[in-house]
């Protein structure tokens, strides 16, 4: 059980796709303008990703090592397929406003990169895991970045006006430099934290030699 | 026909404006003969996979009312064509696969090329206007990927803040970029 709390919690912090492997940030970027559109993205990325790993990892044992690309691609473009048409059938409005980037889903290199590295060497239950925390990670890095863009480039949150009435918004949030600068600003942020982690952990380490 | 193009070029270009291949976007200029490079493959790819996909579905998936698998059948067809580019460059015109080939590979993968055939199909637009769509968006991204190496030359030879060092100081460039991108929005009503 802490094993796979370990491999959840790599993907949700210490692996995030977006801010750690840089990964995937395509669609990062451009769904971001509002937070129900950071959220429907996510919930559907995890949804593929998790469908595929489990595929995948169902049929390891048989799926020649030298075609794998290949049946990797069609498992993954399978899935898309399908939470393409559920989103245009219960959520007409998000995936209107989301357009190409549903899609565009069977290319994103977190799906690939985990479908590769993990799903086809580890078992069932590993991947479950290893995908809810790629997933839900890549989700937050979605949401907060979300947050951000729509707070100060329309003064709502996933459309509620949260900002008093006398707040100018402004515009350059929602367009696409803004979007180019928040995500900047949340990459510097988290080598800054992960910097602060390499050295609380150096000290650690030189504190238990010293006692040693 | 012209109007179609300067959009795909500048008002919504493919990288700056609408967020897409941003992973060669980033990996691939750290100098500008590479860039070039990818740019070129990147065009010859866009119109070679628009000049497929565009007769495919409208004369094998429109008939047979399998509209619901054009993902996983462009996907292939882009895998394949790629291979088969690879390959024949390798045989007939080594000069070229010798300056293009470490690039191909990575082009299956990108967004864009998918992401192109996709609006060709949702934008209804007609063979020839698929084609030069294709054109615009992958000049559009050769401009893109030019205009990164070149800043980021000057970045290389500047002193960044320290915390913005390294991957950060690229997105703040891109943004800047985008600024003055968006100086394009007025240049057709």
């Amino acid at each position: 059980m802490k094993r796979l709390w370990t491999l959840f919690k790599q993907g949700i912090i210490y692996e995030n796709p977006l801010l750690m492997l840089m990964i995937g940030l395509c669609s990062a970027l451009a769904v971001t303008t509002n937070v129900s559109n950071g959220i429907g993205m996510g919930l559907a990325m995890t949804f593929v990703l998790l469908c595929s790993e489990i595929i995948i990892s169902l049929f390891r044992k048989v799926i020649p090592s030298s075609i794998r690309i290949p049946i990797f691609i069609i498992v993954i473009a399978a899935f898309t397929t399908i939470i393409d048409y559920v989103m245009q059938a219960f959520f007409p409005e998000l995936s209107k406003s989301m357009g190409v980037f549903i899609p565009l889903i069977v290319v994103n290199c977190i799906i690939m990169g985990r479908v590769e590295a993990f799903a086809y060497k580890k078992g069932i239950v590993d991947c479950v895991a290893d995908s809810l925390g790629m997933g839900l990670g890549y989700t937050w890095v979605l949401v907060a970045i979300a947050a951000v863009r729509e707070l100060l480039g329309n003064g709502t949150f996933a459309g509620l006006q949260v900002m008093p009435d006398s707040f100018q918004p402004i515009l350059f949030f929602t367009l696409s430099p803004g979007g180019f600068l928040v995500f900047a600003l949340f990459i510097s942020f988290n080598i800054w934290l992960k910097g602060r982690m390499n050295k609380t952990q150096a000290r650690r380490d030189v504190a238990k030699e010293d006692a040693a | 026909m012209i109007k179609i193009f300067i959009i795909a070029l500048l008002i919504n270009n493919i990288v700056i404006m609408r967020y897409l291949a941003l992973c060669s976007y980033v990996g691939m200029t750290s100098d500008v003969g590479q860039s070039v490079g990818m740019g070129f493959a990147v065009t010859f790819v866009t119109v070679l996979a628009t000049a497929a996909t565009w007769p495919l579905y409208h004369f094998i998936l429109v008939p047979l009312h399998l509209e619901f698998l054009k993902i996983l059948v462009f996907i292939l067809v882009i895998a394949a064509l790629v291979q088969l580019v690879e390959y024949y460059l390798k045989k007939n015109v080594p000069g070229l696969y010798a300056a293009m080939g470490i690039y191909l590979p990575l082009i299956t993968t990108n967004c864009a090329i998918l992401a192109v055939t996709f609006e060709n199909i949702s934008n209804n637009y007609s063979f020839i206007t698929s084609i030069v769509y294709a054109v615009g968006v992958s000049a559009g991204y050769l401009l893109a990927m030019v205009l990164l190496a070149g800043v980021r030359i000057r970045i290389r030879n500047s002193t960044v803040p320290k915390f913005l060092q390294g991957t950060p100081i690229l997105f703040v460039a891109t943004s800047l970029i985008a600024v003055a991108f968006m100086g394009f929005s007025g240049l057709i009503k």
